[in-house]
Order: C-alpha cells, then sequence, then structure tokens
C-alpha cells in the first residue's frame, strides 16, 4: 500500500438556505460526515448524480471552503490557514480542473499567458525559464507553441481543456482535483483528454480526486471508486470490481441505468421517484425511499459505512460481509 | 411495414456555409431510429430544416415527404398541423420549452384545443389522462402548478405529455435525458418506450450518447460534418461498425466492465463547417485513409440488408468479404 498523500476524515458541511422570501432558513447538509484516502500516485473517482455533494467535497479537499466539521490532512499535516504564506505554498502544489474550460480561462488573454500565470504568481523561475516552462506544458498536452499564442475562443473544446490542464500542471503539482472534465466534451475528444489525464499522470506520479456523474469515465480513469449518495459516501472499493459488482442498492440502480451499447433495456432497475432534495434529507438511510429493497429498520437508522470484505465498504442494513459471502 | 416520412438530399446552408450536406433518412410507421453524432454533425439541424423551424435566412433544400406528401417548403398552414399534429418534438431543456408564468393545465390545454377536436370538460379529462400516463404522481392537482414546481425529470415528462397531446406519429426527441442525472434519465428513457408501444408512434432518438441510442433503437445513423455515414439495425452497428468514424466513437467509449484498456481516441477535431475537406469530410481524421479518400466524397451506398455505408475503403473491404461469401 502506497502512503496517503491526501486524508480526508469526517467533513462535514453545510449551507443555510432559505424556502421563499419569508420561509424560515434552513441547513442544507451538502456533505455529512464524509472520509477518504488518497494513496499517492493514485487516483480517487467520486461518483453521484447532482446534489450528491462530489463537488463540495472536492472543493474542501482543496482548502476553497473550510469544512464545518472535520478535517484535510495533506502529507500528514493539516491544511494550512486561507491566506497564510504557508497555505499559498501548499496551493502550488494543489489545482483544479473545472468542467466548463470557456469559463475558466480568461477570453481577452492568449492562452501561453494563461499558462505562465501560475509561474508568475508564485514567483517560480526566472522569466526565460518560465517561457521554457510554458512551451513545454504545451508540448506535455500535445499542443503547439502556435496554439499558445492563440486566444481561448480561436480553440476547439478539447484543446481548451488541455490548455486548462497545462495551465494546473505549470506549478508541478502533486495533487490534482477535477471536477467533471471531460462532461461538456464530444465522446472522440473526451478519450482524448482521458488518454492524456492517464499518461500525464503516469509521468509526473500526479495523485488524482477524479469527479464525475459518468461511470465509465471514472473507471477508466480511477484505482479507487466511492459513490456518494445525499452527501454520504455510500460504497466504497477498488475501481476495477465495483461496478461489476455492485453491492448498494443504488450503486446498483446506478450501473445498471449506464446503458451499454449491446444491451438491451430488459432488465434494468430503474429508481421510483424524484432526484434526491439535499434540503429535504430523508431519516434513516437516505436512499431508502427510492430503495426497492428497503425493510423497516431503513427509515430510522442511518447505516455505517463498513468493511465487507476485500477493500470494499458499504453503507447499507441489508449489505454484510457474511451475508454478501454467502451470496458469491 | 409502411414508410412514414422519407428525407431525401437534404441540405442546409447558414448564409453560404453548408452545414448539412444532403441527408438521406427514411422512416418506418411505428420504428424507433437513433441519430448519433458529436455536436455540429447537424442531428438536429435536419429536423428543424425538415419540419421548417429554421430562421428565414438559412438556405433548405431537397425533399421531406411525409406519408408521400412534400412538407418541405409547404404553406404554414399545412405545416400547423402537421407540426405537433403529425410529427412532434421534444428538447433538451425542456424548462425553457414551458411557459414559465402558465400552469401546466394551460400549456396542456392550448395543445389539445389546437390538435383535436376537443373541447369544454373533455379538454380537461384528457389533459388529465395524459399526465397521468406520463407518470405525474398526483395529476388531477398538479395540473393547476406552475413549471418551476416540477423537478427536472418530471418537466421532461411534462413535455413528453404536451408532445402526445396531438396523437403524433412520429416524435422527435433530440437529447431528451442529457440535462438529467442517470437514474432519471432511465426513468425518461423507459417512460418513452412505453408510451411509444402504447401508441404505435414511430421515434427519432438524437443523442450523443450511443449507449442510450442503442438500447432504445431499431436503427441507428450515424452522423458526421452534415451527412450521414453509417445506418445500420442498431445491434449490427455496435457489434460490427464498418465506417471507420462509426468504429471510432465505439472504440472511444470507456468500457463499464471487464479489462481496462487504453481508449482508441480519434485524433484531431471535426473540420470547420466553411472550411470542408475536399473528398471525405473524415478523411483528415481517418486511419485508413487513402488517396481516393480526398477526390471525391463518398455516397451512402447499401452494403448488406437494410445496411449502408458511405466510405470509399469500407466498401471495398466489405466486397471483398461479400464476394467471397457468395462464392
Amino acid at each position: 500500500m502506497r502512503p496517503p498523500l491526501v486524508e480526508v476524515s469526517a467533513i462535514s458541511r453545510s449551507y443555510a438556505m432559505r424556502s421563499g422570501m419569508f420561509g424560515r432558513a434552513m441547513a442544507v447538509h451538502a456533505v455529512d460526515g464524509v472520509s477518504l484516502t488518497i494513496a499517492k500516485g493514485e487516483t480517487l473517482g467520486l461518483v453521484g448524480e447532482s446534489g450528491s455533494g462530489k463537488s463540495t467535497t472536492g472543493r474542501i479537499v482543496l482548502g476553497l471552503e473550510p469544512p464545518d466539521s472535520g478535517d484535510v490532512r495533506f502529507e500528514g499535516r493539516p491544511m494550512a490557514a486561507p491566506g497564510t504564506a504557508a497555505w499559498r505554498a501548499q496551493r502550488a502544489r494543489m489545482q483544479m480542473i473545472f468542467q466548463d474550460p470557456l469559463g475558466a480561462l480568461d477570453r481577452r488573454l492568449p492562452v501561453a499567458v494563461q499558462i505562465r500565470e501560475p509561474l508568475d504568481i508564485h514567483g517560480l523561475g526566472t522569466p526565460a525559464e518560465r517561457e521554457d516552462r510554458v512551451r513545454e506544458l504545451l508540448r506535455a498536452v500535445e499542443l503547439t507553441p502556435a496554439h499558445g499564442a492563440r486566444y481561448p475562443g480561436a480553440l476547439s473544446g478539447g484543446q481548451r481543456q488541455r490548455v486548462v490542464l497545462a495551465r494546473a500542471l505549470a506549478t508541478k503539482p502533486d495533487f490534482l482535483v477535477c471536477d467533471e472534465p471531460v462532461s461538456a466534451l464530444d465522446v472522440s475528444i473526451q478519450a482524448q483528454v482521458v488518454n492524456l489525464l492517464c499518461d500525464l499522470q503516469a509521468q509526473l506520479s500526479l495523485t488524482l480526486l477524479f469527479i464525475s456523474h459518468d461511470l465509465r469515465v471514472v473507471r477508466q480513469i480511477s484505482n479507487v471508486v466511492a459513490v456518494m449518495y445525499l452527501g454520504r459516501i455510500v460504497e466504497i472499493g477498488s475501481a476495477d470490481d465495483l461496478f461489476a459488482r455492485p453491492e448498494h442498492p443504488y450503486t446498483q440502480a446506478l450501473v445498471s441505468a449506464s446503458p451499454a451499447p449491446g444491451r438491451r433495456s430488459a432488465g434494468r432497475i430503474v429508481l421510483s421517484g424524484d432526484p434526491p432534495n439535499p434540503a429535504a434529507r430523508p431519516n434513516g438511510c437516505a436512499f431508502h425511499p427510492r430503495c426497492p429493497r428497503a425493510v423497516p429498520r431503513c427509515a430510522s437508522e442511518v447505516p455505517a459505512l463498513l468493511a465487507v470484505g476485500g477493500n470494499r465498504q458499504v453503507a447499507c442494513h441489508l449489505v454484510t460481509g457474511a451475508e454478501t459471502r454467502d451470496a458469491a | 411495414m409502411t414508410q412514414l416520412i422519407a428525407i431525401a438530399g437534404l441540405s442546409v446552408a447558414f448564409s453560404g456555409v453548408p452545414v448539412l450536406r444532403g441527408v438521406d433518412l427514411a422512416l418506418q410507421k411505428g420504428e424507433a431510429l437513433g441519430l448519433v453524432g458529436e455536436s455540429g454533425s447537424g442531428k438536429s439541424v435536419t429536423w428543424l430544416a425538415a419540419l421548417g423551424l429554421l430562421p428565414r435566412h438559412a438556405q433548405v433544400a431537397g425533399s421531406v415527404r411525409l406519408d408521400g406528401r412534400e412538407i418541405l417548403g409547404a404553406p404554414s398552414a399545412e405545416l400547423d398541423h402537421v407540426r405537433g399534429g403529425r410529427i412532434a418534438m421534444i428538447f433538451q431543456d425542456p424548462a425553457s420549452a414551458l411557459n414559465p408564468v402558465l400552469t401546466i393545465r394551460k400549456q396542456l390545454c392550448e395543445a389539445l384545443a389546437l390538435h383535436r377536436d376537443l373541447s369544454g370538460e373533455a379538454v380537461k379529462a384528457e389533459a388529465r389522462r395524459l399526465l397521468d400516463l406520463v407518470g405525474i404522481p398526483d395529476a388531477a392537482r398538479r395540473l393547476s402548478a406552475y413549471p418551476h414546481e416540477f423537478s427536472g425529470g418530471q418537466v421532461q415528462r411534462v413535455m413528453i405529455a404536451m408532445a402526445l397531446a396531438g396523437n403524433p406519429d412520429l416524435l422527435i426527441a433530440d437529447e431528451p435525458t442529457t440535462a438529467l442525472d442517470a437514474t432519471i434519465q432511465a426513468q425518461i428513457l423507459e417512460l418513452l418506450s412505453l408510451v411509444r408501444r402504447e401508441m404505435g408512434m414511430a421515434m427519432v432518438l438524437i443523442s450523443h450518447d450511443l449507449g442510450v441510442v442503442a438500447e432504445n433503437c431499431d436503427r441507428v445513423a450515424v452522423m458526421y460534418a452534415g451527412r450521414i455515414v453509417e445506418a445500420a439495425p442498431s445491434n449490427q452497428l455496435f457489434a460490427d461498425p464498418v465506417h471507420p468514424y462509426a468504429q471510432g466513437l465505439i472504440g472511444a467509449l470507456p468500457p463499464l466492465d471487464g479489462p481496462r484498456r487504453r481508449l482508441t481516441a480519434i485524433p484531431g477535431t471535426v473540420p470547420d463547417p466553411a472550411h470542408m475537406p475536399s473528398g471525405c469530410a473524415y478523411a483528415p481524421r481517418c486511419a485508413l485513409a487513402g488517396e481516393s479518400c480526398g477526390l471525391a466524397a463518398p455516397t451512402l451506398a447499401p452494403i448488406a440488408d437494410d445496411r449502408s455505408v458511405a466510405c470509399v475503403r469500407a466498401e471495398a473491404s466489405r466486397r471483398a468479404v461479400l464476394g467471397m461469401a457468395a462464392e
């Protein structure tokens, strides 16, 4: 087992929300007691539907947002207080990539200038060295110096996401949080960027937190995958067998809902009910109103995330280590 | 089966820039056809043009026959009967297709009054039946709700109810589930196949998601740069794609089980419509491209029963295979 780079223990975050103009303020639990460990050089995939808290988890892990409780440790040390010099130094080693590359880039600056910006901000190298580094970064993401002279508007979606990736890599980070980095791209371009991310990770021994709703892309790129539902992790396990043998009823529905060429919809688990609303979290297991296998206990008691054998952990009253092994 | 709609040589240009370059497509009654391709390949424009929904400055040519009658360039009185009555359309973003300040009842009844000879209580009863049909719980009460009171999946259900109001023979679903979460997408797709079975309706499912199309359609047409490059029954297309672009699209899709392999990404990007390469539009990205590919654009030619491909190389390789089998 490789040593952990990022350790997240029991982080929670809630927001105040008001329903209507005169409604009472209530707490929306975006993230509720999430613990994760990401080993050095590995990729942890985080999947879930909208409102499951995956992006908030990513932001807390990066220190863009403080958790209400719980803590995040980077290389065994707690995160420095935001705004301090120590925090800035740490932040240079952690970067983030978002879904919409056009929104992440300044339309009025050539992209090479934008890739150089983090080097200027963190004062890395002499001006000449920075120019070299920009050329090197463009090459690393398979763009030419000619692309660097262009404005974001003159690049395609896939090329823009490469620019964002080059900029994120400028400070030689150890840790990269990717929030839906390929969701806005067409399939053929998506494959280019996924391959590039895999290559760069291997070359630079990057550690990734890869957030996406797309099970296929997550499986392709991750070592370990965690499934979130309404702010909690419901199942976590190795990427290779989590989707092949999902244990949690929600993961099973999610895998079943993922369409596959060559398979007709017969036997698909279609969940009834609406997508979960974080402002009205059901008691007990948050999934129980939509769960096809729910029993009375599910409505009253919150299931804990427990190991069920192998390196799988599941938060479900109906899945226990013994039962699963018997079934298998 | 009888033919419902036949599109022939449909082309569209916006201020001289061609975006649709000769599309031939036919649909039988009750059939589900999938239309896949990347953004800008012309999937949506094909149907917007066919239904006369493009802005006036678009130059449209070709032919669209519904039950043998030409509807391209038909007078608007006739089109009003076709749109919503014979052919209905639903879109990716259902929320913006509904009027936010009118109740669902008002909007459903409007569609019913336009396309059906119903009045008074019958309209209201039918509106309620439609809402029931698309699986909105407590339909009677929900009729007086406004669009913002529904969740994303429910709004798409309401849109489907409105599309069904005219009892159409064909439903064009343009990326109906792209904005929805996976579990809700599964619900909507199941609903679509249910109403299609119940009403014997044909459907065109436009999607960039190969999996969605494969699971829900009888036949699939793959579009690239304003043309159809391959059309085949869905199981055959996914088991044995012939056009190099179709092969590329399927290879670019990460598998959900089995061993992980490196994705076969298609190099380069989709050509700019204003600077189309001469010959086959896919040739610059194609691993199999030869000299002949740059000369003339290949036409969509049959290679087997119900299968056609527009590729010079594939035709040659296929003919060799078929020839050997015949001997």
